[in-house]
């Protein structure tokens, strides 16, 4: 893997018996790019992602991530990825300290680099105050932060976002895009999916996925163009629709 | 959490010790004199004078308590015949109706052999007063039997109960506990976190066997000083050993118990698997029935059953003074029993599906 492709998938598809979630999706996903994965509800851009971070088999195809393959080596895959899920994940008995320590550890980071990273990320997210609270305790917003900052915490190569600002304010939910680019900046390529089209928008390049299919892959504005209208919204609109 | 881990087992401790015991007392006598004399008074008065009989009733007849047995009210019925007394001093020997309710075999063989300690003694008394009265030579030589129990020689019934129970207690929490974790992990949520992490199979399971391993052990020290403290159950053999068998034995339980917990999808299920084995292997342990009384078949199914091992070891070790050669094979059989089992759960836990 020489080139600058983080992510290189080919006709990745998974089946559930008779059903196929996941229909020969192809894509590739550049370093440092901010890569929308959008669809409606059950198009199975979740189940495709599973399949790239390792958690789920694919049941045929090729897919390369981080220079690893999803088949033959899956461990190798998660040291150098983060992952957010939709649903909260972090323990919530465990204090937000604790947490970034308890993942800091697994990921094999020597207790003085915890140490320095919990301070920084702690600060950073203005969550001094709440450090020692446990994680439960914390509203939605504080949470997804959280995540979504401990998902950073060994500088991964890529960081896949499962619809991260779901239920979240729109306060927080711009913070949260900030943070998205800052860590994009930084080198870190991230996979995010969403149902918000205004964020949609914020990517470089967007796939829309229907019914298990990528049917769009470009640039915000070059799918607005494609299909004639002035907005994400539309675009989704009319794919979804079919 | 912790403190009803902690809390539950001491109280059940306490209360099952005291009740669940398979002694036969306070039994339901009713007797039908018929002779109204001075022996079959006597004779009732030896019952009446037995911790083990009481609420003692006199039936007039035999109908109305066959009647009485039938609802419940008595369990144990003694007829004396007519003409005991003069029976008795002319042919030197007669016979006594007793009925015993046999619902449960177990206790009808006790109290029937009550009674018959009761009335045998009464009769060797009666002889000797008749041998006093007649000729001397006629000396009747009886064998008597000194019985000698080892090992719990007051026969105390919670010396042999309370170790037991607590292999029950610490099984159980720690089966339960592990049985639920990981399941419920699924359920929230966090194991999909801890599967996008390159953590190896063998440190996630050794990770949650190790706090569960903690609480077995720690349930272990609070249930042998409550034995020692509540209910002076003696601790004859080595401490130490007792501790070192535990240690390897919870193992075994959790190991179980993880490898239902990666194997079902909700709480739920994993209730219900984990309840499952918990009533075989207490039932089938030896704890409250002999397994050399069971069917063959089940004799087999028992050598499958790391808590007969436990209560073997537990009941060695605290009451006969067993020492690390006396335990081996159990010890052998468990250790292999932790090596599969923990096997299993590590090989059961998928990162990917």
């Amino acid at each position: 893997m020489k080139n600058n492709k983080v992510i290189q998938v080919e006709g990745l598809t998974k089946m559930f018996g008779d059903f196929t979630a996941v229909n020969a999706i192809t894509f590739e996903v550049d370093k440092g790019e901010i890569f929308g994965f959008l669809g409606a509800n059950g198009a199975g851009k979740t189940t495709a992602m599973k399949m790239l971070i390792g958690i789920s088999n694919p049941t045929s195809g090729k897919a390369n991530v981080a220079g690893f393959d999803v088949f033959t080596h899956p461990e190798d895959i998660k040291k150098n990825i983060g992952y957010m899920s939709q649903k909260f994940a972090l323990y919530d008995d465990l204090t937000v300290k604790e947490n970034i320590t308890f993942f800091g550890g697994i990921y094999g980071l020597s207790r003085k680099r915890i140490k320095e990273k919990s301070t920084v990320l702690i600060e950073e997210l203005g969550l001094e105050e709440v450090a020692n609270t446990l994680v439960g305790a914390l509203p939605l917003g504080w949470k997804q932060k959280l995540s979504f900052s401990v998902a950073l915490l060994h500088d991964p190569k890529i960081v896949f976002l499962d619809e991260p600002t779901g239920g979240v304010d729109p306060i927080t939910r711009r913070q949260f895009w900030e943070m998205i680019y800052k860590a994009a900046h930084q080198g870190t390529t991230v996979f995010v999916t969403t149902h918000y089209m205004d964020e949609a928008e914020y990517c470089d390049r967007v796939s829309i996925m229907v019914n298990g299919k990528i049917e769009a892959l470009d640039t915000p504005k070059k799918l607005k163009a494609q299909f004639k209208v002035d907005n994400m919204n539309d675009v989704f609109l009319k794919l979804a629709r079919g | 959490m912790l403190p009803i881990i902690f809390v539950m087992p001491i109280l059940q401790l306490v209360i099952l010790s005291n009740a669940a015991t398979f002694e036969v007392k306070n039994i339901k006598f009713g007797y039908i004199d018929n002779d109204h004399t001075s022996t079959s008074r006597a004779l009732i008065e030896k019952f009446k004078a037995s911790t083990y009989f009481n609420v003692l009733t006199d039936f007039p007849s035999e109908r109305l308590a066959s009647s009485e047995m039938l609802n419940g009210k008595i369990d144990v019925v003694l007829e004396i015949p007519h003409y005991f007394e003069r029976e008795l001093q002319k042919e030197k020997h007669n016979s006594l109706g007793v009925t015993v309710n046999a619902i449960d075999g177990a206790a009808a063989g006790v109290e029937n052999v009550y009674i018959t300690q009761i009335i045998q003694r009464f009769n060797k008394n009666l002889k000797v007063d008749l041998l006093q009265v007649s000729d001397a030579q006629i000396q009747p030589v009886t064998i008597e039997s000194i019985p000698l129990f080892w090992y719990n020689q007051t026969l105390n019934y919670k010396t042999f109960m309370v170790p037991g129970i607590l292999v029950l207690l610490v099984t159980m929490i720690t089966l339960f506990l592990s049985g639920m974790n990981i399941v419920r992990e699924k359920e929230i949520g966090t194991l999909e976190q801890i599967n996008v992490t390159p953590i190896k199979k063998s440190q996630f399971i050794i990770g949650k066997l190790f706090p569960f391993w903690v609480i077995g052990m720690g349930l272990l020290t609070v249930g042998l000083i409550l034995a020692r403290l509540i209910f002076n159950v003696p601790m004859v053999g080595s401490l130490a050993l007792m501790y070192f068998y535990t240690s390897i034995y919870i193992l075994v339980v959790l190991g179980i118990g993880l490898f239902i917990s990666n194997f079902t999808d909700t709480q739920q299920q994993a209730m219900f698997i984990s309840w499952f084995f918990v009533v075989i292997f207490i039932l089938m342990s030896g704890l409250f029935t002999p397994i050399e009384s069971m069917p063959k078949w089940a004799q087999i199914v028992t050598e499958f059953n790391p808590v007969k091992y436990f209560v073997e070891v537990m009941r060695m070790v605290m009451l006969k003074g067993s020492g690390f050669n006396d335990i081996l094979p159990q010890l052998l059989k468990t250790a292999l029993y932790a090596f599969i089992m923990n096997g299993l759960a590590v090989w059961s836990y998928k990162k990917i599906n």
